[in-house]
């Protein structure tokens, strides 16, 4: 079993996800952005990163590159595709998620541990957690905000698309006892308020920090699990993550 | 004959003695392109000219050092086969101008520098000073100056994907009119894979990476003056970046040396293609025809002199191995760049350049490598001797203690960097083992390995300002206390040298004093400097900056399960002081936050003390005992204290049964001070250590609970935590949201 992890010219994750699938045993192999085919990989990572230099607007090239159209075709086969990060943002600019990935609230790039809560576990991604688990997993972007129009909004918590919502730190009673003077800017309002509290690190509408596709095998996510598969590096919550990954390709092979 | 010639020496700044000096190396008169080459060659930048002769003070030797000063960056052997290179560098004056490209190339070229030895960066820090924060048009102007160089960092680092790990900011009123920013890179190599700027006979030279276009036209020379009202107006002369295009040049660069393909590397860096190209002749001892129809540009209409002074950023000078000419090409094809043989080596050793079929300048290498070089008067500034005299004994006690040290938290150099370091992505590469905030010093682990090194860059300003040799000694050994705490057995260092202008006596003498200074430190400690950068004018009509040894110490962990961080772990740990309770007020942050006042001498610094101090605390950590330890610095027993307690939110209870002035004791600056915790279990054993080394040591208290209590003879302070972190978190995040 080979996991693809796409490599655009300005990816910088890449080899971090390579190393966190090897952690858990897998087969990892970079494969270009201008590779036309997936064949022989049952998976494939879309890491972090900055894939054509980001100067438009994240992700809104790498969809045109060709190694997209092998992602689709691997996703549609019902094959597990992850986007972490860079690869959230390319998944829903190349229309393999829905939603968009707008600028942080606070129009910066942010790099912290932050917490999230496990909505689903019947996933290949999240079969290792259990329901409601928080993990502590670090962010690092500046456009992570998740935004979608109201019914999209609505359909994702129907069909239980929410996979990852960010959550209050749990070793801290009062989570929000020293509020960000970020928090609110004049001007800037939030459809329904949430967003603003300080667990929430870039206004994410519903708190979102990730989602699946209806099929449940296009996950798309902000925060950085293969940054958290050891406790040397302050977490290794991310690591299931990975090894659900690994079991749910061997059943499927 | 000077008349005629007025005109070109005044248009280029180059002093009538130094012409004289370059027609006498020619034997013949240059022209305008020639005397451009000398102009930036020759800059105190590319030079040294006016350092050289006191850097030759430093020792460069030690058994880890591979490379010491004089190549792109210094390495370091760290066992295994892996070695570190490192260097750090100033972009003081571009980010003056346009702080957020200021900033950022400074970032990129000081990556340049780390891949021109063959080394994967792995590791960013930085260094910043700045003016005034207050309410003030000048706080305004700092303000604006702190989220440009803020946004100029993250906007290079986080984007070429290398995790900025480190670093300080420090705000001082006299750095309003010239603001430092010191970036720092730390690369990983094999041993055997170390790249120099060399280049054998008959060699095609490339140019690989972006086209060269009019940014930063002078950009050498322009660091190398000083700053006036002029200075804006060479916001032309600040390079743009572009880290995308940093980050292909460095996947070109890296792969050419994995798949060796290339025999030498050189970073294209200040003063563009003449720095680069003659210098590496001249390292080779060959020359250099440079055909400059070849070199891919940007803008049409560019004529040799631009061409040559460019810094246009994200460029790499690559020698390929014979026969390996196409795969080079190939790999940059692949990653979409330009690689373009523009110059030939020749036995000649001259550095010819040719443009449309004619020589346009022919130039012996050594002559452009061999600046004059110049020894001065220097003198103290009286001022400062006044100031360093003052009596500080009758300073008044405060009344309150407790808001004493809530003022110090507050307090622009104390506070939490937290809004600063959270904007810089910390951990992409997943070898971040303590991150900015939790330790006195970063740890970066080496995949593949047990080892780790720690590095930390420090230099205070306050202490240097009032005492420059004495100043320069307590960076050396600040930078290497806090490797030490993490656990680091510091290897060597690289110095960023910021001074004033060394044209003038007191400027000269503060140059002269650091360097003398860092000499003694690095001799006692058994330091070498292995690589370095020196910026001076950094001066003006109405201010000189604080002298500023921004010293970058790097450690190696040989077993990263042995490490220490700052932050409080575990209730009923046993809290011990290293070192001796009282500390002195001079050019203390106490002395500058709750009298107003910056005088004083600096603490006295024992390097013999200082050394076995740093080997207590390793050993504790070796043994396994250790896990959190923390330097007493600026703020004293404290400021130190409070600092541990908040990470974990985790408090303490401390008993200081001493007669001397509770503030003394409280907030008085003191080096080679460092506190830890420790099971009780294995107090009685780290008792035995540190006295075995001799050492003064007391027992302070206890971890735990969510207050910090401190008992004096004459009063109970006590602090809530949420108190503590309020004020400590406050004072950035206005300024960074």
């Amino acid at each position: 079993m080979k996991v693809a992890v796409i490599q655009f010219p300005g990816s910088n994750c890449d080899q971090d996800a390579v190393w966190a699938l090897q952690l858990v045993g897998l087969e990892a192999e970079l494969v270009w952005h201008t590779a036309t085919s997936l064949e022989g990989f049952q998976g494939a990572i879309l890491p972090g990163g900055f894939s054509y230099g980001d100067y438009l607007r994240a992700g809104a090239l790498a969809k045109f590159s060709p190694v997209m159209q092998a992602v689709r075709r691997l996703a549609e086969r019902g094959n597990p595709v992850v986007g972490i990060c860079n690869g959230f943002q390319v998944l829903t600019e190349a229309g393999l998620l829905p939603g968009a990935l707008l600028a942080n609230h606070t129009l910066h790039f942010t790099c912290k541990e932050v917490f999230v809560r496990v909505e689903r576990t019947n996933l290949p991604f999240t079969a290792g957690y259990h329901q409601g688990q928080v993990l502590k997993i670090p962010i690092a972007h500046g456009e992570g905000r998740y935004y979608a129009d109201a019914q999209t909004l609505e359909r994702l918590e129907q069909n239980h698309q929410v996979v990852f919502r960010y959550t209050p730190n749990p070793a801290r009673s009062t989570p929000a006892s020293t509020p960000r003077p970020a928090a609110r800017r004049p001007g800037m309002v939030w459809e329904d308020g949430v967003g603003e509290s300080s667990f929430n690190p870039n206004g994410s509408l519903h708190d979102i920090a990730g989602i699946v596709n209806e099929q449940g095998n296009v996950l798309g996510m902000m925060p950085h699990p293969e940054r958290a598969v050891e406790g040397i590096l302050g977490s290794a919550d991310g690591l299931p993550l990975f090894a659900s990954l690994k079991q749910a390709l061997e059943v499927m092979a | 004959m000077e008349e005629a010639l007025h005109p070109l020496l005044k248009e280029t700044g180059i002093p009538l003695g130094e012409y004289q000096e370059i027609v006498r190396l020619l034997g013949r008169e240059p022209n305008r392109l020639e005397l451009y080459l000398f102009k930036v060659m020759w800059s105190e930048h590319c030079s040294y000219k006016n350092s050289r002769p006191l850097l030759r003070l430093l020792p460069r030797d030690g058994p880890a050092v591979l490379q010491g000063p004089g190549e792109n960056a210094g390495v370091v052997d760290i066992g295994e086969g892996w070695a570190v290179a490192f260097k750090i560098e100033s972009h003081n004056h571009p980010s003056a101008v346009e702080p957020v490209q200021g900033a950022a190339t400074g970032v990129g070229g000081i990556i340049r520098d780390i891949m021109a030895m063959g080394a994967r960066p792995i590791a960013l820090l930085n260094s910043l000073r700045f003016g005034k924060l207050e309410d003030s048009p000048e706080g305004d102007r700092t303000r604006y100056l702190v989220r440009g160089v803020v946004e100029g960092i993250a906007h290079y680092g986080n984007a070429i994907g290398v995790p900025t790990v480190g670093g300080e900011v420090y705000f001082h009123p006299d750095y309003q009119d010239n603001p430092l920013v010191n970036a720092m890179c730390v690369g990983l190599l094999r041993v055997d894979e170390l790249k120099k700027s060399r280049a054998s006979f008959s060699r095609p030279v490339y140019y690989v990476g972006s086209k060269t276009g009019r940014d930063g036209i002078g950009g050498a020379a322009f660091a190398s003056e000083e700053l006036s009202e002029e200075s804006e107006s060479k916001r032309p002369s600040v390079q743009v970046g572009d880290p995308f295009m940093g980050k292909l040049t460095l996947e070109v660069t890296l792969g050419a040396i994995r798949q060796d393909l290339v025999e030498g590397v050189q970073d294209m860096g200040a003063a563009g293609l003449t720095s680069s190209l003659s210098e590496m002749a001249h390292k080779s001892g060959l020359g250099l025809e440079l055909n400059l129809d070849w070199v891919p540009r940007r803008e049409t209409g560019m004529n040799s002199l631009e061409l040559m002074l460019s810094e246009s950023q994200e460029r790499m000078v690559l020698v390929p191995h014979p026969g390996r000419e196409t795969r080079l090409e190939a790999l940059a094809a692949r990653w979409g760049l330009d690689a373009v043989p523009v110059a030939t080596m020749i036995a000649e050793p001259v550095f010819r350049i040719v443009s449309e079929g004619q020589v346009v300048a022919n130039v012996p290498t050594s002559a452009l490598a061999d600046s004059p070089t110049y020894v001065r008067e220097g003198q103290e500034n009286p001022a400062t001797a006044t100031l360093r005299a003052m009596n500080l004994s009758q300073l008044p006690v405060p009344q309150n203690l407790e808001e004493v040290l809530l003022q110090l938290l507050a307090s622009p150099n104390l506070c939490s960097r937290a809004p600063v370091f959270e904007r810089y992505d910390h951990q992409v590469g997943t070898n971040t083992a303590l991150i900015p905030g939790k330790g006195d010093a970063a740890i970066v682990r080496i995949k593949g390995t047990n080892r780790a090194i720690a590095v930390k860059v420090d230099a205070n300003p306050r202490y240097s300002k009032l005492a420059p040799r004495l100043g320069a000694q307590h960076a050396l050994a600040e930078a290497a206390r806090n490797v030490s705490v993490v656990g680091g057995r510091p290897l060597a260092y690289t110095d960023g040298l910021n001074c004033g202008n060394p044209e003038t006596p007191h400027g000269y003498f503060e140059l002269s004093e650091t360097i003398h200074g860092l000499a003694e430190a690095s001799r006692a400690l058994g330091l070498p400097v292995v690589s370095g950068n020196v910026s001076l004018y950094n001066e003006g009509p109405s201010y000189r900056i604080p002298p500023t040894p921004m010293v970058g110490v790097v450690g190696l962990l040989e077993n990263l399960e042995h490490r220490a961080e700052l932050g409080f772990q575990r209730a009923g740990e046993f809290i011990v002081l290293i070192g001796n309770k009282e500390g002195g007020f001079g050019a203390s942050e106490y002395l500058w936050v709750a009298h107003h006042l910056e005088a004083g001498s600096p603490p006295a610094l024992d390097l013999a003390h200082e050394a076995k101090t740093q080997a207590a605390i390793r050993e504790l950590i070796e043994r396994g005992w250790v896990k959190t330890a923390h330097d007493v610095a600026e703020g004293g027993l404290a400021v130190a204290l409070a600092e541990m307690c908040l990470p974990y939110r985790l408090g303490a209870t401390i008993e200081i049964r001493n007669p001397a002035r509770p503030d003394a004791l409280l907030f008085g600056e003191a080096p080679s001070r460092i506190l830890f915790t420790i099971d009780q279990a294995k107090l009685q054993m780290a008792v035995k250590v540190l006295e075995s080394f001799e050492l003064p040591h007391k027992i302070l208290g206890q971890v735990g609970g969510d207050k910090l209590t401190i008992l004096m003879p004459k009063e109970r302070l006590e602090w809530s935590l949420e108190s503590l972190h309020a004020v400590w978190e406050r004072t950035l995040r206005e300024v960074l949201p």
